[in-house]
């Protein structure tokens, strides 16, 4: 069952410097929302609110129809995908035991089928690739491997943090590809956070544009780009459009 | 914060505890007639040989003893009579004058040495409880000795001849004699004695420093077997400085009347030695190389203390090879080595209890961490004589003292490994860890501690060697193992017994530290634990791919 994401007039703010200032955005049920934004745009923070990895100072944050503090954090993490650019797999755990970790932490009695069937999913069959440690796999599988942890326990929702950002470009396409045919059979919903605006326009339904912790624009990628509602996010499709008109010469 | 502080709390009381209940048994087997009579030492050659008549003496008489030989100096000595910890050792009237009563007398009373051992024998036993048995009959005074030809070069015969000369002399003489009052602080205020630098140097080898000419001019015993050995000059206190030194058993008060048969049979010795006799006695030990232990049995025997017949293989036997020395000695050096073991695998196994959780406690409160494990680090800047020595008063002397400095050794090393090891654990996969609902203690015990693990055990392996060198010097305290032939060795100048301890010592260091090292294989991470090759091929693969 995809689960519904929202966040009401979030603010929240690191020592002196403001991170999010009445931040509000939707993710229906079953959609892909990218987060796209220079570093310290705040879309990091806003993505970390969802799992309560930031405990917003003010507003609301909703996981399907509920506040995220209604439970404790443990048991909403577990209910929650989470890939973060550096998959951050434990080295010293075999990948079959890595990608059944949150199945194990939900007690769930077919645990290790379960980790085989996300195994699969992404394209790492279980008696090539399970029984490996991390260190013997490329820089693309082992985000293969954190996408399927990620989905192992059949979460709702799932949340990505730059997960293809450390990958070369064929891997990333690669990946993308694969992530975006699961994600669309799974109908999962999918809160996504990219500096790429590409990459954003290829997974997402939708597009938010963050910068200095402010939403500029939000909407489908082709509305940013035929009425961008600021200089700013003018000036951003400008630019990846540049980097691609490079590469038609 | 408060359950760390409670535990270590409960540690310390646990030692406490211990030391408590040690002494209490002593107490309580004092009852009966069967507890041993500890006899000690000071660590040089004369005490090690008194030490060593009074123990034969006492076994001669049916009593078990033992032997705490070169158990320290003066005030680590006197301290354990006091405290009961030992029942006698060999002292001198002029050292519990000045260096325990920290009293001087009129020069007319200095120089009658009945009357100074009159008033030291009361004021002991009014002050402390402890009672000076008749003189053995020998005095051991300070000798400040020159070469021979030093004293020609400068014209030097008395103490006064060589304070004149003093800045143009280098004088190597022992700490203790350096500080003490009737030592080098007194001969400067009485004389005007100002050398023109004081190196401070062992017992052992200060003879040698003499004669190489290192120093010009040292602190000695008047019955020292090396002054003649090394055909040195005595010069003359011609202004009556020194206190008489006149040998005697000195015994704890509780002695006589626990066990009236020991004081009695120490008491046979009183005025049987003179020091024609200590001299030759001293050169066996010191300058012939002769066991202690034949040596002592070969006067009692010649004064008719003890029966049988005097040895004479002793000499071939002691210019033996030294791998024939060390065979000779292997079950005392297996029991040694064992003890030595002992106590640094209990010192060791504190250390890991209190230090791990002390350094997973610190990695939650990062701000405490580095002055807290700071703090541990100082102590490391402690030499280990000296910690072993701030033991005595507050632990007494023996096992537990010893073990309490050895543990505060180890504590550094694998607090600081814990805390470095469990911060700097996989960031990543910490944080993923924590991003998929773990809690905290399954984040500790399934990612930061394995990860970790490698290196904590290096923290464990740094302070397991530590304590095995640093065990060494446990014997200056009584607590036994391999220090105890280094520490006899030194007093003795004995190198073959050093090395009989410090060899055996540096082995137990390597084997040790191959052992940890073994576990540390066994307990890494089990992405780690595959060979070599594999990890080659699987960064090819990664390459590649």
């Amino acid at each position: 069952m995809p689960t519904a994401l929202a966040a009401r007039n979030v603010s929240h703010r690191f020592g002196s410097v403001v991170a999010l200032d009445d931040v509000s955005i939707d993710v229906p049920a079953g959609r892909a929302v990218a987060l796209v934004g220079e570093s310290g745009s705040g879309k990091t923070t806003l993505l970390r609110c969802f799992n309560r990895l930031v405990e917003p100072l003010r507003g609301e944050v909703r996981v399907g129809n509920q506040d995220v503090r209604a439970q404790p954090a443990v048991l909403l993490r577990r209910e929650i995908g989470y890939v973060q650019q550096h998959g951050g797999l434990l080295p010293h755990w075999r990948v079959l035991r890595n990608v059944a970790l949150v199945p194990i932490l939900r007690e769930m009695a077919d645990a290790v089928d379960a980790a085989r069937r996300a195994l699969d999913l992404v394209g790492l069959p279980v008696s090539d690739f399970g029984h490996r440690f991390p260190h013997e796999l490329s820089g693309g599988q082992r985000q293969r491997v954190a996408l399927a942890r990620s989905i192992a326990a059949r979460p709702g929702v799932i949340l990505l943090d730059e997960p293809f950002g450390a990958l070369d470009a064929i891997s990333r396409a690669e990946l993308q590809e694969s992530f975006d045919a699961m994600r669309r059979d799974l109908s999962v919903t999918t809160l996504l956070v990219t500096h790429d605006l590409a990459e954003a326009g290829r997974l997402a339904d939708e597009v938010v544009v963050m910068r200095a912790g402010r939403i500029e624009q939000q909407g489908a990628m082709r509305t940013l780009i035929t009425a961008p509602a600021t200089d700013y996010v003018a000036r951003l499709i400008e630019r990846a459009r540049a980097g691609l008109e490079a590469l038609r010469l | 914060m408060r359950r760390i502080l409670r535990s270590l709390a409960l540690v310390a009381f646990a030692v406490a505890a211990g030391a408590h209940a040690q002494s209490t048994v002593t107490e309580t087997s004092t009852r009966g007639q069967q507890r041993p009579v500890v006899i000690a030492s000071k660590p040089f050659g004369e005490s090690y040989l008194l030490c060593e008549m009074f123990a034969q003496l006492l076994e001669s008489r049916g009593m078990s003893v033992e032997r705490r030989p070169g158990l320290g100096a003066t005030e680590i000595a006197f301290g354990a009579l006091r405290t009961g910890a030992i029942d006698a050792y060999p002292e001198y009237t002029g050292t519990g004058l000045v260096a325990v009563l920290h009293d001087s007398l009129p020069d007319s009373v200095m120089a009658d040495s009945r009357a100074v051992f009159a008033l030291v024998a009361r004021r002991f036993a009014d002050e402390y409880g402890v009672r000076w048995l008749p003189p053995l009959g020998f005095q051991n005074t300070y000798a400040i000795a020159v070469t021979r030809a030093t004293a020609g070069k400068y014209h030097l015969r008395t103490l006064s001849d060589l304070a004149r000369e003093s800045p143009h002399l280098t004088a190597g003489f022992t700490a203790d004699f350096i500080g003490r009052s009737d030592g080098l602080v007194g001969l400067s205020r009485v004389y005007g004695l100002h050398p023109r630098a004081v190196r401070p140097l062992a017992p052992a080898v200060k003879y040698q420093a003499l004669a190489s000419g290192a120093v010009d001019v040292i602190d000695g015993y008047s019955t020292d077997g090396l002054l003649a050995r090394y055909d040195l000059v005595t010069l003359i206190d011609d202004r009556h400085f020194f206190p008489p030194y006149e040998a005697a058993a000195l015994v704890n008060g509780k002695l006589e009347s626990q066990m009236p048969n020991a004081v009695a049979a120490l008491t046979l010795l009183s005025w049987r030695l003179d020091e024609k006799t200590m001299r030759q006695l001293n050169r066996r030990v010191e300058v012939d190389g002769e066991d202690v232990r034949v040596v002592a049995a070969d006067e009692l025997k010649t004064l008719g203390l003890i029966g049988g017949t005097q040895s004479t293989a002793r000499v071939e036997k002691s210019r033996s090879g030294f791998g024939r020395y060390m065979w000779d000695r292997r079950s005392d050096l297996a029991v040694l080595t064992l003890r030595h073991l002992l106590l640094v695998g209990l010192a060791l196994l504190a250390a890991v209890i209190v230090a791990v959780p002390l350094g997973l406690f610190l990695e939650r409160t990062r701000p405490l961490a580095e002055p807290s494990i700071g703090a541990l680090g100082v102590l490391q800047t402690i030499p280990s004589i000296a910690l072993l020595a701030f033991m005595i008063p507050l632990l007494g002397v023996g096992v537990i003292p010893a073990l309490v400095a050895l543990w505060l050794y180890a504590l550094y090393p694998i607090a600081r490994g814990t805390y470095t090891g469990v911060r700097d654990a996989d960031p990543d996969a910490v944080a993923a860890a924590e991003a998929l609902g773990t809690t905290p203690v399954q984040r500790l015990m399934w990612v930061r501690l394995p990860l970790a693990a490698p290196v904590i055990m290096a923290g464990i392996r740094t302070a397991a060697v530590i304590t095995v060198g640093a065990a060494t010097l446990a014997a200056f305290i009584g607590a036994g193992g391999l220090g105890e032939p280094i520490v006899a060795g030194l007093a003795l100048a004995d190198t073959r017994m050093i090395l009989s301890g410090a060899l055996p010592a540096a082995v137990l260091a390597l084997a040790v530290d191959g052992v940890l090292g073994l576990v540390e294989r066994l307990i890494a991470p089990a992405h780690r634990r595959e060979g070599v090759w594999r990890r080659r091929e699987s960064s090819v693969r990664e390459r590649t791919a």
